[in-house]
């Protein structure tokens, strides 16, 4: 069986509330020894002797950070239905190289996961990291009918939502939340009036600079308040999925203030930019909801800071170069963020001094995986080893991704933190270049 | 009175897509020379040699007739050749993305390609991955340099200077690609802007760029020395954006009525064509002599050949100045 010793490890794992170093020893899938470090003391040497025919491998981690694999709740993987922009292979690939050890993808492929069949389908795909679904909440995300949501849970979705369509229809946004709560699954809201969201970006100065037609906060803002107060009447579970202005923030507060079971997400393009880099007219930089102003990039930051916003989550959304060529206001919406997610959070939050590391981690491990309640651990004896080692120091700049698209908004751009291995059930992939 | 090809530098840039890329002295030198090239337009044989052996292509993704004919007589006047490359949005639908009608067009080896698209930005793209000059007639509501400058030349030419003068520019600013070009240069050259319409055609957040708002027509024209009218279209109105072209016109058409009870005495009145008579403004205001629209069409033709003289064209400068 392949042994790996990961040496000299700097572990922070928000499973277990651990900050320390250890030498963390990995027989085929599984973590078997994790032996803590004194401070001072020179490292141990000899561990290459033991056995004669085990391949050993040794990782010396000195300088870098270990941490538990990342979770993502918020992706498109695109298969079924948009293949050339995305697979599951292919986007779980992208995932390990950001450091991911799971991945949560979205109802909206076509056909929509809205029934059994396409669970299915999902969970029998190739897959390099471990992919958990979430089901449509109405049938083909039309917001008209619930979905079977007992029969998706059942296959194995972890929630269900109707991201990239908001449910407009808020007596179905009711019963939706209503018929969830006997699964204790919550619901992910893609907050967004469809009538006030007529833009192509945010609206404000730049907008109207560029006369490219805007899209309010208050679109966003007010679904988030119906949605609120739908969770409260009906005491569910709801979740609320890429917000990006102060309002959100401010609702969300208020809502956690109250004791509601309200939890929220943000993207890293959300807490990284603003609209003035539409100013280029790059549609890597058009996604929804769109970068906002500097005022609501502050705010994200802080609400990550306080806590308010429980979750950082990509919004991964692949789109073929030859859609994202089109004019700015005909290009599609969305940009691809498994590959550069954790880097933007080392860069635009732990760098400046915003949050620590820990909290940065919390934010891309246990909290998503706490609020769909997935299988994951973290570091512990006996478990799979889904480990992530990362170079907070490195400097790097994204050019080509593993996503088989690359519509990227930090394409080009230097950031700070690299992933250099990633360990996927005791396999060692190496990123270094 | 012809430009000294040996002291006129041309434009140190190689593309014109914006008045807010411009500064003072850029447009100043593209005014000056449109002033020089004029005089051509008056002479009996209305041509000169000077882009001989260049070609332009007009790349209209939107109707337009004006704008079209003014750059198309511009470009003839200085013996540069002119090729309509048939354009319709439909293109995009078939999944052809402008991207690769720019790469057909850098194919043709042209100097010039002036386009008019109905995406922001659409001109930055071609500016970005062709060789020629790209001369934006036109993105979306964004911006359109050519009307912004025959609108400031022919401001010079009725008061001789910029500073200090007084606009008031009133209709859709939302929609308005005209009214942002003007914002940009009329603030650049001093003057005082303000915009005026129902609060449903202002875009969000417009005093950031400088200019004052006002929603009484009244208020807004006052003390103004010119008032810029913008054409209203039709299709607003069904977009919910006013409730009907009859309110419309009670709150913010330009009559001689308005005009003889809060305007001043000598006001000018501007309006970028084409004008929907009796709707932004009224016949008699659009035919009276405080109106400049002839004019500002005139002054299109000259600037045009302003910025097709001034711009590299594909080539090296010295290559062109060596004519």
């Amino acid at each position: 069986m392949n042994k790996l010793i990961i040496k000299n490890a700097r572990v922070i794992d928000p499973f277990t509330d651990t900050d320390g170093t250890f030498d963390i020893l990995i027989e085929g899938e599984k973590v078997i020894e994790l032996k803590r470090k004194e401070r001072g003391r020179s490292p141990a040497k000899g561990g290459a002797k033991r056995g004669k025919r085990v391949k050993e491998r040794v990782i010396d981690a000195r300088g870098l950070l270990v941490i538990p694999g990342l979770v993502d709740m918020h992706a498109h993987l695109r298969e079924p239905g948009r293949e050339d922009e995305e697979t599951i292979f292919s986007g779980t690939t992208a995932a390990l190289k950001g450091g991911y050890q799971a991945v949560v993808c979205m109802a909206n492929t076509e056909p929509p996961i809205d029934n059994i069949g396409i669970v299915r389908y999902i969970n029998e795909a190739e897959k390099a990291c471990d992919v958990y679904p979430v089901g449509a909440a109405t049938k083909g995300l039309k917001g008209k009918e619930i979905a079977e949501i007992g029969d998706l849970v059942n296959a194995g979705c972890v929630a269900v939502s109707d991201d990239g369509m908001p449910i407009i229809d808020a007596f179905i946004m009711r019963r939706a939340l209503e018929y969830s709560k006997q699964f204790d699954i919550p619901l992910i809201s893609h907050p967004e009036d469809l009538n006030l969201s007529v833009g192509v970006m945010n609206e404000g100065v730049v907008s109207t600079e560029l006369g490219l037609s805007g899209t309010p906060s208050s679109a966003e803002e007010t679904m988030i308040a119906r949605d609120i107060l739908l969770a409260r009447f009906t005491k569910s579970r709801l979740h609320i999925a890429h917000i990006s202005t102060k309002g959100s923030l401010e609702l969300i507060r208020r809502a956690k203030e109250e004791g509601l079971n309200v939890t929220c997400e943000v993207t890293p393009h959300h807490f990284s930019l603003t609209d003035d880099f539409v100013r280029t007219f790059d549609t890597n930089f058009k996604m929804n909801p769109p970068l906002r102003s500097e005022e609501d990039r502050e705010a994200m930051i802080k609400g990550l800071k306080d806590g308010i916003i429980d979750v950082i989550a990509t919004d991964h959304a692949p789109h073929a170069d030859f859609e994202k060529e089109l004019e700015f206001d005909q290009a599609p919406f969305g940009v691809i963020g498994l590959e550069t997610a954790l880097a933007c959070g080392i860069t635009y939050l732990v760098k400046p001094g915003y949050i620590t590391i820990k909290q940065l981690l919390q934010k891309l491990t246990i909290n998503p995986s706490r609020i769909l309640s997935l299988p994951i651990k973290g570091l512990i004896l006996g478990e799979y080893a889904n480990i992530t080692i990362v170079d907070t120091k490195l400097e790097w700049v994204p050019q080509r991704f593993l996503s088989k698209s690359s519509n990227s908004p930090f394409l080009g751009k230097k950031l700070c933190g690299k992933v250099l291995y990633t360990i996927n059930k005791g396999k060692v992939f190496d990123w270094k270049d | 009175m012809c430009p000294d090809s040996s002291q006129i530098k041309g434009l140190n840039r190689k593309d014109l897509l914006g008045i807010s890329d411009l500064d003072r002295t850029e447009i100043e030198l593209i005014l000056n020379t449109a002033v020089s090239l004029k005089e051509i337009l008056e002479r009996p044989i209305k041509v000169v040699p000077y882009l001989r052996g260049k070609t332009a292509a007009f790349l209209f993704f939107e109707p337009s007739t004006r704008t079209l004919h003014s750059f198309s007589l511009a470009a003839r006047r200085l013996s540069c050749d002119s090729v309509s490359v048939s354009a319709s949005s439909s293109s995009v639908l078939k999944g052809e993305t402008l991207l690769d009608t720019a790469k057909n067009l850098e194919a043709m080896k042209l100097n010039f390609v002036v386009v008019r698209h109905s995406s922001p930005g659409a001109s930055h793209n071609l500016a970005r991955n062709l060789r020629a000059s790209i001369i934006n007639a036109g993105d979306g509501c964004h911006e359109h340099p050519t009307q912004a400058l025959l609108d400031l030349l022919t401001i010079r030419e009725h008061f001789g200077r910029f500073n200090g003068l007084k606009i008031a520019i009133v209709g859709d600013i939302e929609h308005s690609r005209v009214a942002r070009s003007n914002i940009y240069g009329m603030s650049k050259l001093g003057m005082d802007v303000s915009i005026c319409g129902p609060p449903t055609l202002i875009p969000r957040d417009i005093e950031k760029m400088g200019v004052k708002v006002y929603y009484d027509l009244k208020k807004a024209i006052e003390d103004k020395d010119i008032i810029y009218v913008l054409r209203i279209q039709k299709e607003r109105q069904s977009k919910g954006l006013f409730p009907s072209t009859r309110e419309y016109i009670k709150l913010y058409s330009i009559t001689e009525d308005i005009l003889e009870k809060y305007a001043k005495e000598d006001v000018i009145i501007m309006h970028p064509g084409p004008v929907n008579r009796g709707l932004e403004i009224s016949v008699s205001v659009a035919d009276s002599s405080k109106s400049l629209i002839l004019p500002q069409v005139t002054n299109g033709v000259a600037v045009r050949m302003a910025c097709f003289y001034l711009l590299p064209g594909g080539e090296e400068r010295e290559n062109q100045l060596s004519m």
